[in-house]
């Protein structure tokens, strides 16, 4: 079935993060007082994969499995946005020690009071939603 | 009889993955995603939800067509199976225990925290429904979910979307809001918490 690739994507995700102990609160803590390289590996290594796979792909243009070329949109040049935005999300991801993808890893692993975390999540994605008129972008 | 080499493999998965397995990982599902036409940001998923329940009707920036987006809440369901599956059937051998250096462990300390044996467990305690109802607790989970997903969505993406999609792809904006989640990050862990856990 075609859509069962995604749910295949979502296993290796959750077995990744899971086994690189990125879901836990203590890592996230742990790389905020910049006390292990663990965290800084994690993120250093796949970014300088994922830069080397963009170029090929841009170089190439290589296609996509239903054989479109591989676009990726750029993001837009402000700054407001990107740096309020980012600093409100940090505080979140430091507090809670959970990003969302973790969130839904945590979840599987057994810890349904995270429920709650992704309600709230949905209620600031909402508010969010409500603001964003108001809101420097 | 299940043959010695599953057994084997299967306790190989079980190990704590080292950092570069985990960077090779993350990049492989970043380009199996955009391979597949799409990209790696678990975040939207929040705003797929709030449009999916009904959001839709009431405000403009959630009129998306959710069923467009339904291989991302996959991709959050495969998430939450792959949780399930390692936490249950690819354990650890030393337990769900976070590795965590000696440094954090006296860290972890200086706020109070106290472990039995040195180890440090991979989830901490509060993650219960319990400690819902102590302020820590409710502000741990619902206070840190709220502002994730509020400023996940100001800033247009979370750690998939901007450190590991953004970065991969040169952009400016994500070098921002990485800046942005670490200064945020910070100011949490050195300013709030001596506040939460005092």
């Amino acid at each position: 079935m075609r859509m069962s690739r995604y749910i295949f994507v979502g296993i290796l995700l959750g077995f990744t993060l899971y086994k690189t102990e990125a879901v836990s609160w203590f890592r996230i803590f742990e790389m905020f007082h910049f006390q292990s390289f663990h965290m800084y590996g994690i993120i250093g290594t796949a970014v300088v994969a994922g830069v080397l796979i963009v170029q090929i792909i841009r170089r190439f243009h290589l296609k996509s499995v239903e054989g479109k070329e591989i676009v990726i949109s750029p993001k837009n040049k402000t700054w407001p946005r990107y740096i309020i935005g980012g600093f409100i999300f940090g505080l979140g991801w430091a507090l809670a020690g959970i990003c969302p993808a973790p969130m839904f890893i945590l979840l599987g692993s057994g810890y349904t009071v995270l429920i709650l975390f992704l309600a709230s999540a949905m209620a600031g994605t909402y508010f969010y939603g409500l603001m964003r008129k108001k809101l420097p972008h | 009889m299940v043959p010695d080499w599953l057994i084997q493999l299967r306790d190989f998965i079980s190990q704590p993955w080292p950092w570069w397995v985990g960077g090779l990982m993350i990049a492989f599902i970043m380009f199996l995603l955009l391979w597949f036409g799409k990209n790696f940001g678990m975040s939207e998923n929040f705003r797929v939800m709030c449009a999916a329940d009904g959001a839709d009707e009431m405000n403009e920036f959630f009129k998306i067509n959710w069923r467009d987006q339904e291989w991302n809440l996959l991709v959050a369901l495969g998430a939450v199976f792959g949780g399930y599956m390692a936490a249950h059937y690819f354990a650890a051998p030393d337990g769900a225990v976070a590795h965590v250096s000696a440094a954090t462990l006296e860290s972890l300390r200086a706020l109070g925290l106290q472990f039995e044996g040195d180890q440090v467990p991979l989830v901490p305690e509060w993650y219960s429904w319990t400690s819902i109802f102590t302020w820590r607790g409710l502000l741990m989970i619902v206070g840190g979910g709220f502002l994730v997903g509020f400023g996940a969505r100001y800033a247009g993406g979370c750690t998939s979307g901007h450190a590991i999609s953004g970065l991969s792809a040169l952009e400016a904006p994500s070098l921002v809001s990485v800046i942005g989640f670490f200064l945020g990050g910070m100011t949490m862990t050195y300013f709030i918490f001596p506040l939460i856990f005092r």
